[in-house]
């Protein structure tokens, strides 16, 4: 599959989530965000970093990107769209994922290795992972916490839609300890934790994070 | 010309790391008796011409979609400057 990886303007981990999209099994093909172009991709990686605009607040000035337009419209057709980290920030803004994220309850930029528990393997970045795996990947975020107003909250976790739950630490405040969401249609997920930096056994904490970016192969397959 | 303020603040139910911060600091400098501090944001508009419904609306759908995050903010819309 042909997955394109947005680059913003303070875009950092996007090198990283080509070579894992590669690693993957698949296509990666990088996107501008000035495009209006999607260049006929059969999913979309939004990656971390610090996009233009954050002072305003996170997301909100990238998700007027134009090439933004182009992925709500997509992802609303069922376009695979996976936000890690800032990218979570900017599909939250954008509307995609219900919620928000807001500075870390202890004011501090976190970044260590956490371990996660995978809640929803019915999407189609984590379908290679089973129902409550526990996987450790990289944190590193100033402002992570996932809030959402109660009826939101008992929606998303009646309809199943927390993806990713911190284990042992909380280490931003994040509501139910979410460390990532999916939309109602279950195509959109948004993960705080980065999935990019566990792909291969060189480097970081082992590759617990592939499953990520080989889900797409397999629920095509399936 | 007017001005237009535009004043986002965090919704109460929503914890404000900001303001706590800020809370926290004033009793170290001799500042007491404050009970919560919230951190805000406020945005000074420049406008061209009168302040009309219209432009008033305007104003209302800037900070609706870009200033302020309806999820997580509330925000209020005043003319600072009436038109002579």
């Amino acid at each position: 599959m042909r997955v394109g990886v947005v680059t913003f303007p303070g875009s950092l981990d996007d090198v990283d989530a080509r070579r894992a999209v590669r690693i993957g099994g698949n296509e990666a093909v990088a996107l501008w965000h000035a495009d209006a172009d999607l260049k006929g991709v059969d999913a979309v990686v939004l990656p971390g970093g610090f996009s233009y605009g954050d002072y305003l607040r996170c997301g909100a000035i990238s998700r007027f990107a134009p090439v933004m337009g182009e992925v709500v419209e997509a992802a609303g057709r069922g376009l695979p769209v996976l936000g890690i980290c800032n990218g979570f920030q900017i599909l939250c803004e954008s509307h995609l994922l219900p919620g928000a994220l807001i500075r870390n309850d202890h004011r501090k930029f976190v970044c260590r290795d956490q371990r996660l528990r995978v809640e929803n393997n019915r999407t189609p970045w984590t379908s290679a992972y089973a129902e409550g795996q526990e996987i450790t990947i990289a944190l590193k975020n100033g402002e992570g916490g996932f809030v959402a107003d109660k009826p939101t909250l008992e929606r998303i976790e009646g309809e199943g839609q927390v993806v990713a739950r911190y284990l042992e630490v909380n280490p931003n405040g994040s509501l139910n300890d979410i460390a990532g969401i999916t939309n109602e249609r279950g195509n959109v997920v948004g993960l705080m934790p980065h999935p990019e930096h566990a792909v291969e056994e060189l480097t970081g904490t082992g590759t617990d994070g592939l499953g990520f970016f080989t889900s797409l192969a397999e629920s095509v397959l399936a | 010309m007017a001005r237009v303020v535009v004043s986002v603040m965090p919704k109460p139910e929503i914890l404000d790391p900001q303001g706590k911060a800020v809370q926290g600091a004033l009793p170290r400098l001799g500042f007491t008796g404050v009970t919560e501090v919230r951190q805000g944001k406020r945005f000074e508009l420049e406008l061209d011409g009168e302040v009309t419904d219209a432009v008033l609306a305007e104003v209302d759908k800037m900070a609706e979609t870009l200033l302020s995050n309806p999820v997580i903010e509330n925000y209020t819309v005043t003319v600072e400057e009436p038109v002579q």
